[in-house]
């Protein structure tokens, strides 16, 4: 393979983690408030299909994306009520979140099998070059010859470590995952962060959802995803809740996923369900090594997964 | 005027009266103990006052104005700063931004500006705190310490502490009885949470009784002596002294050589640990917490690998045995951790199931016969005065020193002849106490050999034969109780080899 294929494939990979990467931000925003929410895959497929369908009537790339964001949050605002007012299982809850997500955007979207994303959406998605960076040789080809979404996933990566890290929201955020009750007797409002916090993680998810109805296909097809939420699950553990890893992650696995054409496209004889194992392949080998190696910074929020509850004993 | 005032307090948890009626009054600058037995409605009461409960009903007045205090954010609001039994802080995080958690200030965090701001109020407190160290890697003391910044920090004036010297050794106790002192010199009050006695009476000023959930009296301090608390919080009449059985010590039974044990991080939590235990005694061992005491316990009941040495019982080496082959052999555990449920018992089970769980094998056929265990369980509740709904309510709805008599009644009920128990009285009151100290030594004049692993000093001194002290996974010395003294042991367990060493070996 020479470099010019070796950048068109970096290129690709880069499109094609984009949507890993909105998921795992997302996700990573919800268990850093201690809630473990299995639903990525649901909340993706229903912003997929509301913003390719609000794309569709209204022919406007903003309202697309808002409605994609509105439906991802609307997912997860179910999953925050059982899990955090109602205490349900978090797991349990997550998983009926991925179903019924299914289910909605399989029924939505029986209309629109079929569809192709609107002229007005794919012009106002189109790459373009940034100045200066873009002419950077490699790099600029790799990262800045992109579309709006992608520019907009660096960005919501930089933003989520800096909110995360510097500021002192997401102290408190970070401190409502690890002890909710240390969090509680500090005066934070743990139920208020979590709310906030889920429901943020569920319109990224949905952004994620619409990137791949809207511009990574561009056309309605069902099920979409493709399991790409439960990949995002995964990344959140390789990235170590951690948004700038998650950036590695997100374009590792996004190489990942379209490996197999280039590979086929060289004349190398490798069976497509063979490449298609690769990316579970992966996740498994990250989570041995993840779990193999123990250390403090690098865990789990303490009170992932735990449902709290001030008065209990 | 009093700075705080409690009028007519009730609060209930489902049918469980945790304070009926109770008056409460502390004054401006005093520290003020609240003592009681366990379930007698301590932790309920200032709870309320930290905004953690709410009063089903009654009045609290803070200065003399009524206040609703219906979260800790109000509570710290009215200058009220609790410092839990279990530290509120978050172990990933360094001491500043566990200071700087829920704080209204700037976006973004202000590096510099708040490390000064610590750095000025640990000095006017005289608080040791590096702003910069990770929680995780501070010892129980220093995680006290900035748990009582932290609340200081947040404009805090009325100081709870509960049972805070319950993890601490004399020095840092000392230490933080100096702190105390250096509070009320700055005008704050202290309310003080514990069922030590002796620290009641040294630095107290006033003190309030409860008892079964009711106020019993406040009394001054400079008026009152150990017998009168007691029988107060007991309500009838009791002896303090604990009595030593003479030990007449039979065959050597337990003897531990050179045990080296590595966690899981390959860390080594045991450095070559020896010593021997016989029949019939009881050797205490004490140590700051984390010093090796569990993992000593769980290496000797088979339950914590043992990278090298060897633990002879009646001769053999129990070195990979399994922990069911151990039981077997007679040797019985109980350790009641921090959070007094994570071992040993299964919380959400009744009282016959959890005595199941360490019999079942015994049992023939398919099907679990749960009436013999009925049987004991009631013969156990009503041994050990264990106060129960019945022997089929989950234990995780009894109060903590009913869930540790529980566990103590089982492993006694197997009559083994090495009894290994960490922490038994952790957190309970002196009548239960004194209960289970009755229990120990009747183990002992059985001729059951007693590895008996402690906190309160005094007890230590005053059940055990012999004393070992583990500080660092390593024994800094073991000594004959009855001519040891607190002094020596607290430098022991901060690792001073050079206090008197006296290997008191008995054949």
């Amino acid at each position: 393979m020479n470099t010019t294929a070796i950048v068109f494939f970096l290129e690709a990979a880069i499109v094609s983690g984009t949507p890993l990467l909105f998921a795992t931000l997302g996700e990573i925003i919800t268990e850093r408030a201690g809630n473990l929410n299995l639903g990525v895959e649901g909340m993706m497929l229903m912003g997929a299909v509301s913003g390719f369908y609000i794309g569709l009537i209204s022919q406007n790339p903003g309202l697309a994306l808002l409605a994609a964001m509105v439906a991802g949050a609307a997912g997860a605002l179910i999953y925050a009520v059982l899990t955090v007012s109602l205490r349900a299982n978090q797991v349990v809850t997550g998983l009926a979140l991925t179903i019924f997500g299914g289910g909605f955007s399989g029924f939505m979207g029986q209309r629109l099998v079929g569809e192709v994303a609107p002229e007005s959406i794919k012009l106002a998605f189109k790459p373009f070059v940034v100045p200066v960076l873009g002419q950077i040789p490699f790099v600029g080809k790799i990262f800045f010859q992109q579309d709006f979404f992608v520019y907009l996933s660096y960005l919501t990566a930089i933003l989520v470590g800096l909110y995360l890290y510097k500021t002192r929201i997401g102290l408190n955020l970070r401190a409502v995952g690890e002890n909710p009750a240390a969090a509680d007797a500090a005066s934070i409002s743990v139920s208020l962060y979590k709310y906030a916090h889920i429901l943020l993680g569920g319109a990224l998810c949905g952004l994620g959802g619409a990137y791949l109805s809207l511009v990574y296909v561009p056309a309605w097809q069902e099920n979409v995803t493709a399991g790409r939420g439960w990949i995002a699950v995964a990344l959140v553990i390789f990235a170590t809740w951690n948004p700038y890893k998650a950036l590695i992650g997100a374009y590792l696995f996004g190489g990942l996923d379209i490996i197999g054409f280039r590979i086929q496209g060289i004349g190398f004889p490798v069976s497509q369900y063979m490449i298609d194992m690769l990316p579970y392949l992966v996740t498994i080998l990250v989570l041995v090594v993840v779990s193999l190696k123990k250390s403090q910074e690098n865990s789990p929020p303490k009170g992932l997964g735990i449902a709290y509850f001030r008065e209990e004993r | 005027m009093n700075l705080i005032s409690m009028e007519g307090i009730t609060k209930t948890f489902g049918r469980v009266v945790a304070n009926k009626e109770i008056r409460f009054q502390v004054k401006h600058g005093e520290i003020h103990a609240l003592l009681g037995e366990n379930g007698a409605g301590k932790s309920t009461l200032v709870n309320m006052l930290s905004g953690i409960y709410t009063p089903d009903s009654g009045s609290i007045f803070i200065r003399g104005k009524a206040v609703k205090l219906t979260s800790p954010r109000a509570a710290l609001h009215a200058g009220i700063g609790m410092i839990h039994q279990h530290f509120k802080l978050v172990e990933v995080m360094t001491a500043k931004e566990n200071i700087l958690l829920g704080q209204k200030s700037s976006f973004f965090i202000r590096d510099e500006q708040l490390t000064q701001k610590i750095k000025e109020f640990s000095h006017r407190f005289q608080l040791d705190v590096d702003p910069n160290k990770k929680v995780y890697d501070m010892s129980v003391g220093e995680k006290q310490t900035l748990e009582i910044l932290k609340v200081l920090y947040r404009g805090a004036n009325i100081l709870i502490l509960d049972e805070p010297t319950a993890v601490l050794t004399p020095q840092e106790t000392q230490k933080l009885f100096q702190i105390m002192l250096k509070m009320k010199e700055e005008g704050c009050a202290v309310i003080f949470i514990t069922h030590k006695m002796n620290e009641v009476l040294a630095i107290s000023d006033r003190i309030t009784v409860l008892r079964k959930g009711e106020t019993v009296k406040t009394v001054n301090t400079g008026e009152t002596t150990t017998q009168e608390l007691a029988e107060l919080m007991v309500g009838h009449p009791v002896n303090l002294a604990i009595k030593r059985e003479e030990a007449t010590p039979g065959k050597v039974l337990l003897e531990v050589k050179d045990l080296i044990v590595e966690s899981e991080e390959r860390v080594k939590a045991l450095k070559g640990v020896s010593f021997s235990l016989a029949a019939g005694e009881i050797l205490g061992v004490a140590g700051v917490a984390g010093s090796g005491q569990k993992e000593l316990c769980e290496a000797i009941a088979g339950l914590y690998p043992v990278k090298s040495g060897e633990v002879f019982f009646k001769g053999e080496n129990l070195v990979g045995l399994s922990p069911r082959q151990i039981i077997t052999r007679g040797i019985s555990m109980s350790f009641v951790p921090e959070d007094r449920l994570g071992m040993g018992l299964v919380a959400s089970m009744d009282m016959v199931d959890n005595l199941i769980l360490k019999e079942y094998q015994n049992q023939k056929g398919l099907l679990i016969n749960r009436k013999p265990a009925a049987a004991k369980s009631k013969n156990i509740i009503q041994k050990l005065e264990i106060s129960t709904p019945g022997i089929h309510h989950p234990i995780k709805e009894l109060s903590g020193g009913n869930i540790q008599k529980v566990l103590l009644g089982r492993e006694l009920d197997s009559n083994p002849d090495l009894l290994i128990t960490a922490y038994p009285v952790r957190g309970l009151d002196i009548n239960v106490s004194y209960k289970i100290y009755e229990l120990i030594n009747a183990e002992k004049k059985k001729g059951v050999a007693v590895l008996f692993i402690g906190e309160d000093l005094d007890v230590l001194l005053e059940l055990c034969d012999r004393i070992m002290v583990l500080c660092g996974g390593e024994i800094t010395g073991i000594l004959a109780a009855k001519q040891a003294t607190k002094e020596q042991l607290g430098l022991l367990m901060a690792g001073e080899k050079n206090g008197k060493r006296e290997d008191t070996e008995l054949a």
